[in-house]
């Protein structure tokens, strides 16, 4: 149902439920806000978005309050300025004012807020509370004396990811961010998605910065640096440069790399592919041999798989054994590349460029992820890391030429790019799973379907007359349904739900990740998808397994998929790690 | 000869002794007459009396005595027990000033006992409508009262029932909010622990109405009685087919469960409210939805407070005309306030609407405890404002109140004097919004500590005039930003002070002085040398050695390393020590 009515004296039309924020910006008006977010409920807490009804002294929140039919809005007259300003003042004054020591100078909600203010002084007392810093987790940290409140890390904690490792402590004046009984984060359900650090608006929940350690080891002699980018990150990384959103920059990134000073530029998507290999065999094995139990649960994702561990152990058995495509381009870096190229392992350092806080945490996850002898990934930093990487290296990355990627662990196919989007590892996994069963290629290689930002997604696909049933859930409140569904089934014997399902932790998959740059929105998720399924579309070999490099590496160094090398460098195992138990 | 019931009151509120001295005699008496069995003895807190010595009511006669003595129980028990006659000397003939409706069974039936409630007509209420009256009928009659919330907003009860009736549900819910938290109030607290079916009958009409099958006391911890007598009248309640299926033997059902408050003053906010019962932390949310639409897991939700619902059984057997006939043009029936501070008799008071302050601190109050001049007298809580002397004669209904820069709020009522400072009261009250305040919104949560460390300030003598600047753009921010009525009301207390007693601000500010002498840093002590006996006994007391001197030159107090603790002025046996 449409309502009329007027703000700042122009006619709106708007559907009944917009609210007065929204219907706004149908008329080109901006109202100002700091707690509000698209993808979160309107915590309404933060004050500076407020508007009136004319005539009326009252003053409503514009993120919150539904327009209604006939309602005369003004968004700006001086009172409201005055009041947005003295409560602009007032959370600054419980605010550091050390803005150039900042994770997120130049890119902040609060200090653009001051800036269009014109915030010049001072005029309350600064009260910061003497709250240390937590970077327990080795992948965020959380700075407690920059948080303004605004509510929007528990809400994602709690509400998008189910995550519960955020929440408020005590009241008034002494309100908090902390995980619940004041333990450290490191110690809390936090899965270290980071889409905290992602959805915070000022410098309260920043990424690790593990820069300065690449830097260092660029520079040293003696390492032989080599770096992997992930799909995710070739379509997100120019929002930082001016890019329109989704714009792909794999090519620009390659040379970029060789610029920085590395001596192999490598591609995750060349181990998307391998990974395909391997969870695909491992899917079609137990699919039609029956070694193993399904449904197969995928494990690309490490905050999955730490959710996982932490809050469903009972579904371990069902997850696939195969390392992320992280993992598995770090241990074939430091092996079969090594080998190759007659380099010590030892003195290879691999970066991984990801869209992930939680890869940082992956590198270290367990003693499968030291399988060439060393640490396989050396460094993991996100998008936002190697943006600021950009600038401080004074590159023109815009005008750079495209290159392209070192062989044997460089070309991927457009199975491997899509691995970045949500059900893209789902309809990579499938075109081979096909390929495996029925012998021959796909015609139609779009699985349309498993595409888009559903939180479920579930779908029957025929393969030489046997029915798959797959579902895929992203953001990791939407797990629960689905892994409900076959715990249901298995109590009561039943006909299994699915056979195959494909989980990653943030919403829209990686290109959503929690290392992205700042402002991500279901929009920008659809874009930057968009940018991956483009790729895929104008790659020739749309095929993991049609991959050349990928064959070469199972002629001269794996064997076959599942083989004894690739269970021993590609494979992994899980635990149980219940939380609140020391 | 029925029994009777005889009420006996202190109306000088006196120590608590002479009364039990005076039921004693009253009640030797009755016993010598023989009389134990036909004669129930009941010490009353209050009966709206004051300042008239003992006072003696005697049911079903209704027939109060004033000025009683010891020697007057013997004609009392001929005159007016054995017989019907009256004691035309002792006779209270006094209108009394206050109506008892919300409090009309508190101190008269034994609040454990669902039978004398029912003597007095309760649950007669309940009755009637579920014999014959719809829920627009009582819709209607709530209509005609013109009952308003008495939580503090003054919300027109029957709108809030007839949208949660009209509001599309499975389930509905009603609740009754016995958060009660302004500081020095303890209005619904008196009414739970006096007369909790009255509430509870209210609470299950209200149901009826709505069209709840479920209703929650939501009672705050710290009033352990209240909660243990209202558990009691819910399960006298369900014993007696009150509550439970099939009420009366009618279709309709409804339960009552009690949950108890943690301790915030903000989860009387009804959203906080719901939160809180819901086992969320207890935050305000933005509203709309409002209760009435999505309110106790998102189902529409009627919550009224406490003196709210003990009106409605009156309403319903009284009619909404007759209710109406009491109170102003739209601020209907009474209220109850607590009132303290400087008067004479502090107490709970249950006035018609209209009634002047004046009435209410003079005539009901007793007048002034001190012989200082009255100054201003503070109503609403923490949420409200200090409305001064000038403004004494103004009747007291919603209207007014706010026009006054303050509320009728949930019904505090603090009459203060000259020895009391108007910066110091406007710190306490904003403090208290401070503690109370649950960190959600910045207005509120920043802007309450900042206001209140602009007042430590001027009290400290370290505030300057830009500060009062400062104040008024912090309450603009509070008021109009914040995103619940304790944060947007919070600064009251102090905008209204400074509206009415800005003088007595920019003194302490330019005069660095407090003129009633609560500001501890603006006052400096001094030894009168006239009358010092230079005894010592103030260089002994000092917390801090500031006092120095001999005997032979006499003792002088160094103002540098004076912290104006006041133990010399305490001490000092010969009133030789100057405050000023």
């Amino acid at each position: 149902m449409l309502i009329k009515a007027r703000i700042n004296g122009i006619d709106v039309q708007v559907e009944k439920g917009t609210t007065i924020l929204e219907a706004a910006g149908t008329v080109q008006l901006k109202i100002p806000t700091l707690c509000k977010h698209p993808d979160l409920h309107a915590s309404a807490a933060c004050g500076i978005c407020i508007v009136r009804i004319r005539g009326s002294a009252k003053m409503l929140r514009a993120c919150c309050t539904p327009l209604e039919e006939g309602m005369d809005i003004i968004t700006h007259d001086p009172e409201i300025v005055a009041v947005r300003r003295t409560v602009l003042e007032l959370i600054l004054s419980k605010h550091p004012n050390d803005c150039l020591k900042c994770g997120r100078n130049n890119d902040c909600e609060l200090q653009k807020l001051a800036a269009d203010f014109g915030i010049r002084q001072e005029s309350f007392k600064n009260f910061l509370s003497p709250l240390p810093p937590d970077d327990s987790t080795g992948t965020i940290v959380l700075e407690p004396q920059k948080c303004i409140l605004c509510g929007r890390c528990v809400d994602v904690c709690q509400n998008m990811q189910n995550v519960w490792a955020l929440s408020f402590l005590e009241r008034g004046f002494g309100t908090r961010i902390s995980p619940a009984g004041d333990i450290k984060l490191a110690d809390s359900p936090c899965v270290r998605c980071g889409q905290c650090s992602n959805h915070c608006p000022t410098g309260a929940i920043v990424e690790k910065d593990d820069s300065g350690r690449v830097w260092e080891a660029l520079q040293d002699p003696d390492k032989y640096c080599v770096v992997q980018i992930a799909p995710a990150v070739r379509v997100a990384v120019g929002e930082a440069f001016g890019y329109p959103v989704g714009t792909n920059l794999t090519r620009k990134l390659y040379s970029l790399l060789r610029r920085l000073g590395f001596k192999a530029v490598f591609d995750t998507n060349f181990a998307a592919d391998v990974t395909i290999m391997e969870e695909g065999t491992e899917f079609v094995e137990r699919f039609t041999k029956h070694k193993g139990p399904l449904p197969l649960i995928t494990t690309c994702c490490p905050s999955w798989v730490d959710f996982m561990e932490k809050f469903h152990p009972d579904m371990m058995e069902y997850f696939s054994s195969c390392k992320s495509p992280q993992e598995i381009l770090g241990v074939l870096a430091k092996t079969y590349y090594a080998e190759k190229k007659g380099i010590d392992p030892a003195k290879i350092f691999v970066v991984s460029i990801m869209p992930c806080t939680s890869k940082k945490y992956e590198i270290k996850r367990c003693e499968e992820m030291f399988a060439s002898g060393c640490q396989d990934v050396d460094v993991s930093l996100t998008t936002r890391e190697l943006a600021r990487m950009i600038k401080q290296a004074g590159i023109d990355f815009v005008n750079l030429p495209d290159e392209d990627p070192d062989h044997i662990l460089g070309d991927y196919t457009g199975a491997g790019v899509i691995f970045g989007a949500t059900g893209g590892v789902m309809e990579a996994a499938l075109r081979t799973a096909y390929f495996v069963l029925n012998g021959k290629n796909l015609k139609k290689v779009d699985f349309e379907d498993l595409r888009g930002l559903n939180g479920v997604k579930e779908a029957e696909i025929q393969i030489d007359g046997k029915k798959i049933r797959v579902a895929i859930a992203h953001g990791l409140s939407n797990v629960e349904y689905v892994l409900n569904k076959v715990r249901e089934a298995k109590k009561n014997n039943q006909e299994l739900p699915y056979h195959f399902i494909e989980v990653m932790a943030c919403a829209g998959g990686c290109v959503g990740g929690g290392g992205q740059p700042y402002g991500v929105t279901d929009e920008l998720r659809k874009k930057r998808a968009e940018g991956l399924y483009k790729d895929d579309k104008d790659c020739q070999l749309r095929f993991s397994h049609e991959n050349p490099y990928i064959k070469k590496l199972y002629e001269e160094y794996l064997g076959r998929p599942l083989g004894e090398k690739s269970e021993h460098l590609l494979h992994t195992h899980y635990k149980a790690r219940p939380v609140y138990i020391k | 000869m029925g029994k009777k019931i005889i009420l006996l009151a202190d109306t000088e509120r006196s120590e608590q002794e002479k009364l039990r001295d005076f039921y004693t005699s009253f009640a030797n008496l009755i016993k010598d007459n023989g009389l134990e069995d036909s004669v129930s003895l009941v010490r009353a807190a209050d009966i709206g009396i004051y300042a008239k010595g003992f006072a003696v009511k005697i049911f079903p006669q209704g027939t109060i005595y004033t000025g009683v003595k010891d020697g007057d129980i013997a004609r009392i028990i001929e005159a007016s027990v054995k017989a019907d006659g009256v004691l035309n000397d002792l006779l209270f003939k006094e209108e009394p000033k206050q109506i008892r409706i919300v409090l009309r069974n508190c101190g008269v039936i034994d609040p454990e006992s669902i039978d004398e409630y029912i003597a007095c007509r309760g649950y007669g209420a309940l009755k009637k409508i579920l014999s014959g009256m719809t829920p627009a009928d009582v819709i209607e009659e709530m209509k005609k009262s013109g009952l308003r919330g008495r939580g503090g907003a003054g919300y027109p009860t029957w709108m809030k029932w007839k949208f949660t009736r009209e509001s599309q549900g499975d389930k509905k819910y009603v609740i009754c909010n016995a958060d009660e938290g302004d500081p020095g109030a303890y209005m619904d607290r008196s009414v739970l622990e006096g007369d909790p079916h009255s509430v509870i009958e209210g609470l299950i009409i209200a149901g009826y109405t709505i069209g709840a099958g479920m209703g929650y006391m939501y009672i705050r911890a710290e009033y352990p009685l209240a909660v243990e007598r209202v558990k009691k009248a819910i399960e006298q309640a369900y014993d007696c087919g009150l509550l439970g299926k099939n009420i009366l033997g009618t279709d309709f059902s409804f339960d009552i469960d009690i949950r108890l408050g943690a301790g915030a003053f903000v989860c009387g906010e009804e959203t906080a409210l719901i939160a809180s019962i819901e086992g969320r932390r207890g935050t305000p949310r933005p509203r709309p939805p409002y209760p009435s639409v999505s309110g106790l897991w998102g189902k529409p939700t009627a919550i009224n407070n406490v003196e709210t619902l003990a009106n409605v059984p009156y309403i319903i057997l009284e009619g909404g005309d007759k209710f109406a006939s009491i109170g102003t043009e739209k601020s209907k029936g009474t209220k109850v306030f607590a009132l303290t501070g400087k008067v004479k008799n502090s107490g709970l008071v249950e006035v018609p609407m209209g009634i002047t302050l004046r009435e209410i601190v003079f005539d009901i109050g007793g007048g002034m405890l001190t012989d200082k001049p009255i100054k201003a007298v503070q109503t609403g809580g923490p949420s409200g404002g200090v409305i001064p002397v000038d403004y004494l004669d103004t009747p007291v209904d919603y209207e007014n109140l706010q026009k006054l820069g303050s509320i009728m709020g949930s019904g505090g009522m603090i009459v203060m004097d000259e020895s009391d400072c108007i910066v110091d009261i406007a710190k306490f009250y904003l403090g208290f919004c401070v503690d109370e305040s649950c960190g959600k919104c910045a207005p509120c949560r920043i802007g309450g500590y900042q206001m209140l460390n602009v007042l430590n300030g001027i009290a400290a003598g370290s505030g300057t005039l830009e500060d009062l600047d400062k104040l008024r753009r912090l309450a603009q921010a509070m008021q109009r930003a914040s995103l619940c009525a304790l944060g947007q009301t919070a600064a009251n207390p102090v905008m209204s002070s400074l509206k009415y007693f800005e003088n007595e601000y920019r003194e302490h500010i330019v005069n660095r002085k407090c003129r009633s002498h609560k500001c501890r840093s603006l006052m400096t002590y001094s030894i009168i040398q006239d009358k010092c006996k230079r005894c010592r006994v103030c260089v002994i007391n000092c917390p801090v050695n500031a006092i120095e001197g001999d005997r032979e030159k006499g003792f002088f107090i160094d103002a540098s390393k004076c912290i104006k603790c006041g133990k010399c002025f305490e001490v000092c046996k010969f009133q030789s020590i100057a405050k000023e």
